[in-house]
């Protein structure tokens, strides 16, 4: 695991034409890891009858809404979770 | 950067969202087995199927149901490991 708790990190801004589960709206955002989930076959290898070896690592990553969502109105405590494979972040400086 | 049709959380859209509560058709409850059963058997898998959904073209995309995009998908993917052949349920369907 490259990445551990409260560590910033920052989402790969990169393009990516085949299955992947990244969102966009989260791609170049900054967020902190919330948790190591675990370590889990490639989704991007396995849409396509592959093993999805070698494992990835995922990490529950939170996110500032008001980053995330240029207009957002709510409060400024409002974070929004979501699940990321490792080889999407780097770490943020 | 350019975006898949399905990749839509965040989309700008004056549409309002149905949440309204709705039962499933006999077919779209045959089709979620048939994934599980396709899924136990090793046949094909939930990354595969997210794939298929995703290669529609967008407009196909645009007017399909949720379990529509479903069997758009198996049937991709069914035909590309040849346990379908091209064509194969048109012409059983025609039959």
């Amino acid at each position: 695991m490259t990445f551990c708790n409260g560590q910033r990190v920052v989402v790969a801004d990169r393009a990516h034409r085949g299955h992947h589960r990244t969102p966009g709206y989260i791609k170049g955002k900054i967020g902190t890891v919330e948790r190591v989930h675990a370590s889990f076959r490639n989704p991007e290898s396995r849409a396509y009858g592959n093993d999805g070896l070698p494992e990835q690592a995922l990490y529950l990553v939170s996110f500032a809404q008001q980053d995330v969502w240029p207009e957002y109105r709510g409060p400024a405590r409002d974070r929004l979770f979501v699940d990321l494979f490792e080889h999407w972040l780097e770490e943020a400086r | 950067m350019e975006r898949a049709v399905h990749d839509r959380g965040g989309w700008p859209t004056d549409a309002p969202i149905d949440q309204s509560e709705h039962s499933l058709a006999d077919w779209e409850v045959l089709t979620d087995a048939l994934v599980g059963a396709l899924a136990r058997r090793g046949v094909m898998g939930v990354d595969e199927l997210r794939r298929g959904i995703e290669s529609m073209p967008p407009a196909e995309y645009e007017q399909a149901s949720y379990y529509e995009r479903w069997l758009y998908s198996i049937e991709t993917i069914l035909t590309e490991k040849r346990v379908l052949a091209p064509g194969e349920i048109d012409r059983r369907l025609a039959e």
